[in-house]
C-alpha cells in the first residue's frame, strides 16, 4: 500500500501539477512539497494523488555508480 | 532517467547475488533479516530473492502490509457504516474484500450498500461535493506514507467548508512496530530492511534506537531488485563487521530529515495514540487519531454506531504471519481453504499480504 512511483511533472499549476508515466497522465496536489523547488522536467514519487518527495537526481546517478562498483569488484 | 528500468539490471542482480553470499559463506550461524514494508515483500517474491539466497539468509515478512495489520474492530466500524442509508463508504481497493467478523464490505456492496473505491482521499473529497445530502466516511488506512495525504485532504476539507466528508481514522506508526519486534522474546532479527516510502516521509532518525539501543542495523531500501540487493549487501556487511546504524540506501528518494512539511502536515491533523495492530496486539503510540479540533471531519466522532463483538476466523494464524514467527505455509487454512479467490485471512486478501505474494510467486 506503500507503492509509489517516480513520475515526471509535465504541467505545474501549484498546488496542482500534471505528472506523467510511461503515457499515463494523472494530475496530482503538491500541498506536501515545497513548490518554489520544483519545475517541470523533475520527477516526484507520487502517492494517493500527492507529490511525496522530489527525485534527486544526483544521488540516483551516484546509487547506480556504487552498484557498478560494487559488481566489478566481483 | 526514468528512475526505475536503471536499478532492474539482471547482470549486475547476479553479481550483486554472489557478493552477498560470499559475505555471509565464513558466517557460523545463518542470518535472519526482516522486510518490514508489503511492497518489499511483494518485489522480493516477484523476483525471487528469497529462494536465491539459498539457506544463508532468512527473510522474514514483518507487519507491513496496512491492510492486513488493521484489527477487526475498526473492518466492522466501517461495515456498519455501510449499512447506514446516508453513508457512502470511500476506500483504497485493498480494504473492500478483507473479512470482518461476519460480513465485508465487498459483500455489504452486494447487498446495495454504496462503496466506492479511491485512488485518492482527494477522490472521495470529490465525491462529498457531489453529493452534499451524504455522508462521505473515507477509510483512513496505511502508514506514514498515506496519513500526510489524508491529513492534507482533511485539511482542505475543512478550509473549503466541506462538511459531508469525514474521515475513519486507522492509521499506523511504523517505528514503534519494529520496536515490539524487537523487544519480542520469540523472535530473533539480525537486520531490518526498512520501508523507503514510510522513510521518505519519516526520514531516518527514527529508526536510530533500534540500531543504538537494540544493536540491530537497518538499511532504508528502495523497491527495485537492484536496491533490495544492495540494500541486504549494506545489512550483511554491518552484521559480518560487527556494527549497527542506520544507512540509507535509497538516497534518491530518502533524507535524513525526512520530509518535515509531510510531518507537519500529518502532525496538525492526527497525534499518536495506543493502538492494536492484529497479529502484535496493543503498542504504545503506534496509531493516529484525529485531532480534537477537527473533530468535526472525525467520523467516529460525528456518527456514533453499533459495532459488534468482534470474531477471529478459527485456525488463521495471520497473527503470527504478521510478526515473522510463522511462514504461510505452516497455516493450516493456506491453500486449501484460503486462496486469493476465496482468502479468510487479510494476509491473503491484500495484494502485498504476505500470503498472498506466497501463494503467487513464492512456491
Amino acid at each position: 500500500m506503500c507503492l509509489a512511483v517516480p513520475m515526471k511533472i509535465i504541467e505545474m499549476n501549484a498546488p496542482e501539477a500534471v505528472v506523467e508515466l510511461g503515457g499515463v497522465r494523472r494530475r496530482i496536489h503538491l500541498a506536501l512539497l515545497a513548490t518554489e523547488n520544483l519545475k517541470i522536467g523533475d520527477y516526484v514519487i507520487v502517492h494517493a494523488g500527492f507529490a511525496i518527495q522530489k527525485m534527486d537526481k544526483r544521488e540516483a546517478l551516484e546509487t547506480l555508480k556504487i552498484l557498478e562498483q560494487m559488481a566489478d569488484a566481483q | 532517467m526514468k528512475y526505475l528500468e536503471e536499478y532492474r539490471d539482471a547482470n549486475l542482480a547476479h553479481k550483486l547475488l554472489k557478493s552477498i553470499l560470499h559475505l555471509v559463506e565464513d558466517s557460523h550461524s545463518k542470518i535472519t533479516l526482516m522486510e518490514v514494508c508489503g511492497t518489499h515483500t511483494m518485489n522480493i517474491a516477484r523476483a525471487g530473492i528469497r529462494r536465491l539466497l539459498k539457506d544463508r539468509i532468512t527473510l522474514l515478512s514483518g507487519p507491513g502490509c496496512p491492510v492486513c495489520v488493521t484489527p477487526y474492530p475498526f473492518l466492522d466500524q466501517a461495515i456498519a457504516y455501510s449499512r447506514s442509508k446516508d453513508v457512502i463508504i470511500a476506500s483504497f481497493g485493498d480494504m473492500i474484500k478483507v473479512p470482518g467478523s461476519s460480513s465485508s464490505l465487498e459483500r455489504e456492496k452486494a447487498k446495495g450498500a454504496e462503496i466506492q473505491i479511491v485512488y485518492s482521499p482527494l477522490d472521495a473529497l470529490k465525491t462529498a461535493r457531489e453529493n452534499p445530502n451524504r455522508k462521505i466516511v473515507f477509510l483512513g488506512v496505511g502508514f506514514e506514507t498515506t496519513a500526510p495525504a489524508v491529513a492534507a485532504t482533511i485539511m482542505i476539507a475543512r478550509e473549503q467548508k466541506i462538511q459531508n466528508f469525514l474521515v475513519l481514522c486507522g492509521h499506523k506508526l511504523v517505528p514503534p512496530a519494529m520496536k515490539a519486534l524487537v523487544m519480542d522474546p520469540d523472535l530473533r532479527i539480525d537486520g531490518f530492511l526498512c520501508p523507503g516510502h514510510v522513510s521518505a516521509i519519516i526520514g531516518s532518525k527514527p529508526y536510530e534506537f533500534i540500531a543504538r539501543d537494540h544493536g540491530v542495523p537497518c538499511v532504508i531500501a528502495g523497491f527495485e531488485p537492484l536496491d533490495i540487493l544492495q540494500s541486504l549487501e549494506m545489512l550483511v556487511r554491518q552484521i559480518t563487521d560487527g556494527t549497527s546504524r542506520v544507512e540509507i540506501q535509497y538516497s534518491r528518494v530518502v533524507k535524513e530529515e525526512g520530509n518535515p512539511r509531510a510531518m507537519d502536515t500529518m502532525l496538525e491533523v492526527f497525534e499518536p495514540v495506543d493502538s492494536t495492530w492484529r497479529g502484535l496486539g496493543m503498542i504504545p503510540q503506534s496509531g493516529l487519531r484525529i485531532r480534537g479540533v477537527y473533530g468535526g471531519l472525525d467520523a467516529s466522532v460525528q456518527i456514533p454506531v453499533h459495532i459488534e463483538k468482534s470474531a477471529e476466523p478459527p485456525g488463521c494464524i495471520c497473527g503470527q504471519i504478521l510478526k515473522g514467527a510463522k511462514n504461510p505455509t505452516q497455516c493450516p487454512l493456506y491453500r486449501k481453504f484460503c486462496s486469493p479467490e476465496n482468502p479468510v485471512g487479510a494476509c491473503m486478501v491484500s495484494t502485498e499480504g504476505t500470503c498472498a505474494a506466497y501463494y503467487k510467486y513464492e512456491e
